[in-house]
C-alpha cells in the first residue's frame, strides 16, 4: 500500500477516534452520573492524538531506516569480483536498484509473473533486453550476483513495505482502542492532551537542531571519505585545480579560495562605502519624503532573487565591462570576470550593509549628537568623529555579515565570474569560486565514490566553517555593542 | 594657561566682521557640503542600480510575451497520413513528424501564391520559416482528431526562432549573412509575408503553458513544467514549514525555560538563517537523495530542502508576532481559568496570526526565488513531461522557475536569453504579488496595542 493511502487511513482513524472518544466520555458520564474532569472535546482530542501521532512518526522513521538497512544487507551480497576495474561499489548498487525497479515495471506491465521471476536466471535469459522493453536502460549485460541482489532487493523492499503497512495501521488501531478504553470521567483528559501537544511543540523546535546536525554530519562524513582518497595536505595547499574524471586530478582549494576572496573583496569594496553613505544620508540628512521613497527602494534590492542578479551580470554588466573597459584597455576579452561578479554582488549587498548600519546609527543616543553640535561641530564632523566611532562595532558586525553572504553567494558567481580556476590579479579575467565548483562537481550524474565528486563536500565544509565563523563573530560584536547603550 | 596659548591649535583672534565667514569656516562648510553630496550620490547610485537592474531585465525580456505565428491552411493529405484509409490510430501514429513536414511546406507555397508573394526560394527554404516544432504540433492535432484527415484545417504555427527574432530586432539582415540558420532572402520573404498578413505577432500564451524545448527550438520553449514544479514546491513548503515553524516558535517563546538547551536552539536558529543556501542543497543531496533514496529532480526533495531553509525565517517572524501580543491578553485568559495552552491557542495565536502569515508569505517568496540548492538536487534536468497531479506528481521529475532561467542562460541560441529574461519577469511578478499580499495583510489586520 502506498504511503499516501496509509496516511489517509491513519487520518481517518484519527477523526474516528475523536468522535468515539468524545461520545464515550459523554456516555460514561451520563451512565455513572459523574461530572467530566475536562470538556468533552478534550477526551476526543486525546484519543485522536494518541491514534495518529505515534503511527505517523513510526511510518516516517520506517521510511528513513528501511533503505539503510536493506541496502547494507544487499551490499554484502555483491562480491568484489563483479565490481569493474576502477569503478565503485555504489555504481553497481545503482545498477541493482535500477534492475529492481525495472522488474517491478515488468510486473506492472504484465510481461511477467512472480513465479516467472523466481525461475528467471540472469545467465540464461536476456535481462537487458527485457528491461529495455519497459524503458530501463542498462549499460552492459547483467552479472549473475547483481541480478540475484536485485531480486533480493525487490523482495525485501516489498516485504518491508508490507510489514510497514501492518505495523503502522496496527499501532494506530491498538492505540485507538487503548486510549478509547481509558476514557473515563475521572481521566484528566485536558492535561493528557496538553502534555502531548507540548511534546509536539518541543519536537518541532528540535527540527532546527536536527537540520544543523544533518548539515554537519553529511558534510563531515563525506569529507572524511574524501580525505581517505585524497591527501588533505594537497587539498589545502596545492595551487592547482584540475579535476579529471579519469582519475589523477589535482584538487587544490587555493585557487578557488583566492577567487572567492577576490570577488567578495570587490563586492565589499562596492557595497561598504555605498551602503554606509546611504545609511548615513538616510539617517542624518534625508528629508522625510526622500527617506520614505529611497529606503524601501534600497530594501527591494535585498528581496530580489540572486538569479536575477546573475542574469543582470550575464546580459548587461559583463558585456558592458568587456566592450567599454576591458577590450579597449587590452585587459581581457571575457565577459565573465571577477569584476563583473564583484560589481553585481556589491549591488546585492548594499541593502545588507545599509539597513543594518541604519539601525545602528539610529541607536546612537541623541545626547551624543547634541553634545557634539554644542561644541560647534558641523554635521559631517559629528558623524565622522562621534557617531561612526560610537557605531563602529555594529557597523563592523554588519560588514562581516555582508562578507559571509558574499562568500556563500552562488548564482551571481556561477553566471558572472566564470569557471577557470586560476590565481591572478587582473580583475577582468574570469576566475572561479568555491560555490561555483560545488555546483559544477555535483550537478549532473553524481557518482559518489570518486574524489572528484566528494571534493564538493570538503569545499562545502570549508564554506560552512568560514561563513559560520564570520556569523558568530558578527553576532558577538553586535550583541556586545547593543549592551552598551541599552 | 601657558599650554593653551603656546599651542598652535587655537586660532588667532578674528579680525574681520562676524558676518563674513573666514577661511577656516568656509573650508569646514565646504567639507560639509561635499559630505552631504557624497551621501546623496550614494543614494542615487543605489536607486539607479535598482532601476538599471529592472530596466535591463524588462528590456530584454518583455518581447518574449509576443510571438510570431504563421497562419496556414494545411491540407491533411490522407495519402500521406493514413495510407490504409482505415482511420486506425495505430497506423496514423506510425507516421513520424518527418511525414508532416511536406504538408506544411506545401501549405506554405500555397499561401504564398494566394497572397501573391513571390520569392526565389524553393519550397523547402520557404518552409524553414516555420518552426521545427510545427510538424510535432500538427501530428498531435491529427492524433487527437483523426476524423479531420482529408480536410483543410487552418493552423497557427510557430515561426522559426530566427524569424521571430527578426521582428523583435534581434536578428538583422547583416547578422543573417553570417548565420547558418537563416538567410537574408528568408528574412525578406518573412517581411513580405508579414505585410500580406500571413505572419502575425500575437500574445504568447504558450510561454506560460508549454514545456521546455530542445536547444534548436527556442521559439517553442515555455514555462509550463517549471511553473507546476515551483507551485508543487511552494505547496510542500507551506504545508510543512508553517505548522513546524509556528509550533517551534510557540514553544520557544511561550513555554521554553531559559536554560542552556533553549539558548542552544536559539543560537542554532539564527545561525541557520545565515548558512549559505548551497549548503542546504548539499544536505538535500546527501540525506534526501542518497540516504533516503528519494528521486532526483523531484519537487518533493526541492520542497523539503526549501522548507528547511524557510524555517528560520518563519520562526523569527512568528516569534516577533507572538512577542507583540501584550501580556495582558495572556493574563486575562489565565485569570478566568484558562490553562496556559488554552490561553495561547485560543487567544494569543489568533491575535498573532496576521504577523505570522506575513512572515510566512515573505519566507515563501524567498523560497520561490532560491536557485542554488535546487541545482544540486537535479532540478536542472531537461524535463518535457508535465508531472502528474499531486500527490504522485511530487515524485515526478519537474523543473522550477529560477532553475529554468539558469538552464536557458546556459544554452547557445541567443533567443534563450530573451526567454530567460521573460521567465525572470514572470518570477518577479509572482514575487511582487506575494509581497503586496503580505503588505496588505499587515495593513489590514495589524493591531497596535
Amino acid at each position: 500500500m502506498s504511503t499516501g493511502y496509509i496516511t489517509l487511513i491513519v487520518l481517518g482513524l484519527c477523526g474516528l477516534g475523536f468522535f468515539l472518544g468524545r461520545a464515550r466520555a459523554l456516555a460514561t458520564s451520563r451512565a455513572t452520573g459523574k461530572k467530566l474532569h475536562s470538556l468533552p472535546n478534550y477526551y476526543g482530542q486525546a484519543v485522536a492524538l494518541f491514534t495518529a501521532v505515534p503511527a505517523l512518526l513510526l511510518m516516517l522513521a520506517w521510511l528513513f531506516l528501511q533503505p539503510l538497512m536493506i541496502e547494507g544487507r544487499i551490499g554484502g551480497m555483491i562480491p568484489d569480483s563483479v565490481i569493474p576495474e576502477g569503478g565503485a561499489k555504489s555504481l553497481v548498487m545503482a545498477d541493482v536498484r535500477r534492475i529492481a525497479d525495472g522488474l517491478d515495471a515488468l510486473m506492472v506491465a504484465g510481461h511477467m509473473s512472480e513465479s516467472d521471476l523466481d525461475a528467471m536466471r540472469a545467465d540464461f535469459t536476456d535481462v537487458r533486453n527485457r528491461l529495455g522493453n519497459v524503458g530501463v536502460a542498462l549499460g552492459s549485460d547483467v552479472p549473475v550476483p547483481v541480478f540475484e541482489a536485485a531480486k533480493e532487493l525487490r523482495k525485501s523492499q516489498n516485504s518491508g513495505r508490507f510489514l510497514m503497512t501492518i505495523a503502522v495501521l496496527g499501532l494506530a488501531g491498538a492505540l485507538l482502542v487503548w486510549s478509547w478504553v481509558r476514557v473515563h470521567p475521572d481521566q484528566r483528559a485536558r492535561n493528557a492532551s496538553e502534555t502531548f501537544v507540548l511534546s509536539l511543540l518541543i519536537g518541532a523546535s528540535l527540527v532546527a537542531i536536527l537540520t544543523t546536525f544533518g548539515i554537519v554530519a553529511s558534510l563531515l562524513f563525506e569529507t572524511i571519505n574524501f580525505f581517505k582518497m585524497y591527501p588533505a595536505a594537497d587539498f589545502f595547499f596545492s595551487t592547482v585545480w584540475n579535476p579529471q574524471f579519469r582519475g589523477g586530478s589535482d584538487l587544490g582549494i587555493l585557487p578557488l579560495l583566492w577567487g572567492t576572496l577576490y570577488v567578495s573583496f570587490l563586492a565589499l569594496l562596492v557595497a561598504v562605502p555605498l551602503g554606509l553613505m546611504i545609511a548615513i544620508y538616510l539617517a542624518e540628512y534625508a528629508s522625510k519624503p526622500l527617506r520614505a521613497i529611497a529606503k524601501p527602494a534600497i530594501e527591494v534590492l535585498a528581496g530580489i532573487p540572486t538569479i536575477v542578479y546573475g542574469l543582470f551580470a550575464l546580459i548587461t554588466v559583463g558585456p558592458f565591462l568587456r566592450d567599454y573597459i576591458a577590450s579597449p584597455l587590452g585587459l581581457g576579452t571575457s565577459s565573465s570576470s571577477v569584476l563583473t561578479a564583484g560589481l553585481v554582488m556589491g549591488i546585492m549587498l548594499i541593502p545588507f550593509v545599509s539597513s543594518l548600519s541604519d539601525d545602528i546609527i539610529n541607536a546612537v543616543p541623541q545626547s551624543m549628537r547634541d553634545g557634539s553640535y554644542g561644541l560647534g561641530a558641523t554635521k559631517s564632523e559629528t558623524i565622522k568623529q562621534v557617531i561612526l566611532p560610537a557605531a563602529l562595532p555594529g557597523v563592523v558586525g554588519a560588514i562581516l555579515l555582508a562578507a559571509s553572504r558574499a562568500i556563500g553567494e552562488t548564482m551571481i558567481v556561477v553566471m558572472g565570474a566564470g569557471a577557470a580556476a586560476k590565481l591572478g590579479l587582473n580583475p577582468f579575467e574570469a576566475m572561479t569560486t568555491i560555490t561555483v565548483k560545488i555546483v559544477s562537481q555535483l550537478t549532473g550524474d553524481t557518482e559518489f565514490a570518486s574524489p572528484e565528486t566528494l571534493v564538493a563536500f570538503a569545499l562545502g565544509l570549508t564554506l560552512f566553517v568560514f561563513t559560520l565563523g564570520l556569523n558568530v563573530i558578527a553576532l558577538v560584536i553586535v550583541r556586545k555593542y547593543r549592551e552598551q547603550y541599552e | 594657561m601657558t599650554d593653551l596659548t603656546s599651542s598652535g591649535a587655537v586660532p588667532a583672534p578674528r579680525k574681520g566682521s562676524l558676518l563674513t565667514q573666514d577661511e577656516r569656516t568656509k573650508r569646514r562648510n565646504a567639507k560639509e557640503a561635499r559630505f552631504r553630496m557624497m551621501g546623496l550620490i550614494a543614494v542615487t547610485i543605489g536607486v539607479l542600480s535598482l532601476v538599471g537592474l529592472l530596466t535591463s531585465i524588462l528590456a530584454s525580456g518583455l518581447s518574449s510575451f509576443q510571438q510570431t505565428y504563421v497562419e496556414l491552411e494545411v491540407y491533411l493529405d490522407p495519402a500521406k497520413l493514413d495510407k490504409k484509409g482505415e482511420r486506425n490510430l495505430d497506423d496514423i501514429a506510425k507516421v513520424t513528424t518527418f511525414g508532416y513536414a511536406p504538408l506544411i511546406d506545401a501549405a506554405m507555397t500555397a499561401a504564398m501564391e494566394r497572397a501573391g508573394v513571390s520569392s526565389d526560394l524553393n519550397a523547402k527554404a520557404a518552409g524553414e520559416l516555420i518552426s521545427k516544432e510545427a510538424p510535432a504540433s500538427l501530428r498531435d492535432y491529427v492524433l487527437a482528431n483523426p476524423d479531420r484527415i482529408g480536410e483543410t484545417v487552418s493552423f497557427d504555427l510557430l515561426a522559426a526562432g530566427r524569424i521571430d527574432g527578426f521582428f523583435k530586432g534581434r536578428v538583422t539582415m547583416a547578422s543573417a549573412e553570417l548565420d547558418r540558420n537563416v538567410s537574408p532572402e528568408q528574412l525578406q520573404l518573412a517581411q513580405q509575408l508579414k505585410e500580406a498578413g500571413i505572419l502575425t505577432t500575437k500574445f504568447n500564451w504558450a510561454f506560460f503553458t508549454a514545456p521546455d524545448a530542445s536547444d534548436t527550438r527556442p521559439e517553442a520553449a515555455g514555462l509550463g513544467v517549471a511553473i507546476i514544479g515551483s507551485a508543487y514546491m511552494m505547496l510542500i513548503v507551506l504545508v510543512l514549514s508553517l505548522p513546524l515553524g509556528v509550533a517551534a516558535s510557540i514553544y520557544l517563546e511561550e513555554f521554553a525555560p531559559k536554560n542552556r538547551w533553549t539558548d542552544l536552539i536559539e543560537v542554532n536558529i539564527s545561525n541557520l538563517a545565515a548558512v549559505p543556501s548551497i549548503v542546504f542543497g548539499i544536505l538535500g543531496l546527501a540525506i534526501f537523495i542518497n540516504m533516503v533514496g528519494l528521486p532526483q529532480s523531484a519537487p518533493v526533495v526541492g520542497g523539503l530542502v526549501l522548507t528547511l531553509m524557510t524555517l528560520p525565517t518563519i520562526i523569527i517572524a512568528t516569534r516577533a508576532a507572538l512577542k507583540s501580543v501584550p501580556p495582558s491578553i495572556r493574563d486575562a485568559a489565565l485569570g478566568v481559568g484558562a490553562s496556559k495552552m488554552q490561553a495561547i491557542f485560543h487567544h494569543v495565536l489568533p491575535l498573532a496570526m496576521p504577523g505570522i502569515l506575513t512572515g510566512a508569505i515573505i519566507g515563501l517568496a524567498q523560497a520561490l526565488g532560491e536557485t542554488a540548492p535546487l541545482l544540486l538536487i537535479g532540478m536542472v534536468a531537461f524535463v518535457r513531461e508535465y508531472p502528474a497531479g499531486p500527490p504522485e506528481g511530487f515524485f515526478d521529475p519537474a523543473a522550477a522557475l529560477p532553475v529554468q532561467v539558469y538552464n536557458w542562460t546556459q544554452r547557445g541560441d541567443p533567443a534563450f536569453v530573451e526567454r530567460a529574461s521573460g521567465a525572470i519577469i514572470v518570477l518577479l511578478v509572482f514575487l511582487v504579488i506575494m509581497n503586496i499580499a503580505a503588505i496588505l495583510l499587515r495593513k489590514r489586520f495589524e493591531r497596535r496595542w
